[in-house]
């Protein structure tokens, strides 16, 4: 049995949210370099650099990467044995989220209704998705998701006949939709399996994994491979303005699913795909 | 091309500008973005005045994130256009002549922009930190209530931006996809 401190929580959160919005993962980081390297288009190259520029003043002078600094998504593992102690898990983490966009300086971009659209003025409510472990870890993931890409997702009820192929039709339909709109160059995260709604959380899961791992499973692996490939075909570009780097990489994850289905989720986000995690 | 200019964006500077340009632009621009977009929007379909002048103005659709003491504006990119395409043709009529946001525009857009005179800039999405740089002064002057979404005037000097679509209706976003995927045999 471990004990953990509401106030270890909200410290916590609040770190977390301002450091993802500042910088990203060395993977990340990692990958646009290369791109930058290896794009042939003169414009694409020259968005590139601005990108790599953008990250670096971003992180010496302690401004957000982009303005957008989305809504908070956070994945909780939970283990059994973790006690909670000074009030409710649930409350120390949207407050370490208010914590961290007042004084982190990062735009509250969260309206109460969807409808009437009154802003919170704070960031919060996160959307958190816990799991329950086995042991005495826990573990929060918080991930910043900016809605000018998450705007171009889209979720597929495919059917168990449109196989491989339809997987492969329905991410290119969706990346080619989201052309300029999501600020290209992507990061791809899909969820194939499960049912509407889990299919969908694990895109957005995806998004976290590192992108120097690849899937476990060898036949997603070179699914993931063969998308990107024929993603980055599209000449799409960085900026949407033409170039081999559409996107920098397609993040798989899978779930069993029912006899009758293939539910699909393409979880589309830009280059600033952050997140920043902490075990306790 | 490259090519600095200065606003206010007139009708003989937008004529100079076509797709594919390379521009950096000096002078004052306004931000707004959707619910500084729909309140002027509604006002003007009651006949009331924006509470801007909008004559050869240039609007900047960005939602800044807060500016720490001794910063002029937090990080300051883009955001989607086409969330103000059902806006934008009311509001060139009203003088708007020139637009920066990221990605596509409609076809009403479109047909907007070549009737008024209107050029779409495309700023580099999710390079706000880097943006933030050309920003020189900033001041909310409507809408205050509306927090990030309150309408700025912003001084700028050399904002880095690409033409998109000019106003005799050249779309860069589909020309230069267009034309890397010929050159690079993907036709
Ligand atoms: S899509 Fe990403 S890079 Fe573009 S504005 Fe939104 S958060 Fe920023």
């Amino acid at each position: 049995m471990k004990t953990i401190h509401t106030d270890t929580v909200i410290e916590a959160v609040k770190q977390m949210c301002i450091e993802a919005n500042l910088q990203l993962s060395p993977d990340m980081k990692a990958v646009i370099a290369k791109a930058k390297q290896e794009e042939d288009s003169t414009l694409g190259k020259q968005i590139l650099g601005q990108l790599c520029e953008n990250l670096e003043i971003a992180a010496k002078e302690q401004i957000p990467i982009c303005q957008d600094t989305g809504m908070t998504i956070v994945f909780v593992r939970f283990g059994q044995d973790v006690h909670i102690e000074g009030g409710g898990l649930e409350d120390a983490i949207q407050e370490g989220v208010r914590q961290g966009y007042r004084d982190g300086y990062l735009r509250k971009s969260v309206v109460r209704d969807p409808l009437i659209r009154e802003n919170t003025g704070d960031n919060t409510p996160a959307i958190i998705h816990y799991e329950v472990i086995p042991g005495d870890t826990m573990e929060i993931l918080i991930v910043p998701k900016g809605f000018g890409s998450e705007n171009m997702s889209r979720i597929f009820m495919l059917k168990p006949a449109d196989g491989i192929e339809g997987v492969k039709a329905a991410v290119l339909q969706t990346v080619q939709e989201a052309g300029p709109n999501a600020c290209p160059p992507m990061v791809v995260g899909i969820g194939l399996g499960g049912d509407f709604e889990k299919c969908a959380i694990l895109a957005k899961k995806a998004l976290t994994r590192s992108l120097d791992e690849g899937s476990p499973l060898p036949h997603i692996r070179k699914l993931e491979e063969d998308l990107l490939k024929e993603i980055n075909a599209s000449g799409i570009g960085p900026g949407g303005l033409g170039g081999k780097t559409t996107a920098l990489a397609v993040n798989i994850e899978t779930f069993p699913t029912h006899i009758a289905g293939m539910p699909l989720a393409v979880n589309i986000c830009c280059h600033v795909n952050r997140h920043s995690k902490r075990v306790f | 091309m490259e090519k600095h200019i200065k606003t206010p964006m007139t009708k003989e500077i937008i004529e100079n500008l076509h797709a594919g340009d390379y521009v950096y632009i000096t002078g004052t621009i306004y931000t707004a973005r959707d619910a500084a977009h729909k309140r002027m929007y509604d006002a003007m379909l009651e006949g009331k005045e924006p509470p801007v002048d909008l004559k050869n103005a240039v609007i900047y659709y960005l939602g800044p994130t807060p500016a720490k003491e001794g910063q002029v504006i937090g990080s300051a990119g883009p955001t989607t256009s086409s969330r103000m395409d059902k806006y934008a043709p009311l509001l060139m009529e009203h003088g708007v002549s020139g637009m920066i946001g990221k990605g596509k525009r409609s076809l009403a857009v479109q047909e907007a922009m070549k009737k008024n005179t209107c050029v779409y800039f495309a700023a580099v999405g999710g390079a706000g930190a880097l943006l933030s740089k050309c920003i020189k002064r900033a001041e909310v002057i409507a809408y205050a209530d509306l927090g990030t979404e309150a309408i700025r005037k912003l001084e700028v000097e050399d904002l880095p931006v690409i033409v998109v679509i000019d106003s005799s209706g050249n779309n860069l976003y589909e020309t230069a996809v267009h034309d890397y995927r010929i050159t690079h045999g993907l036709e």
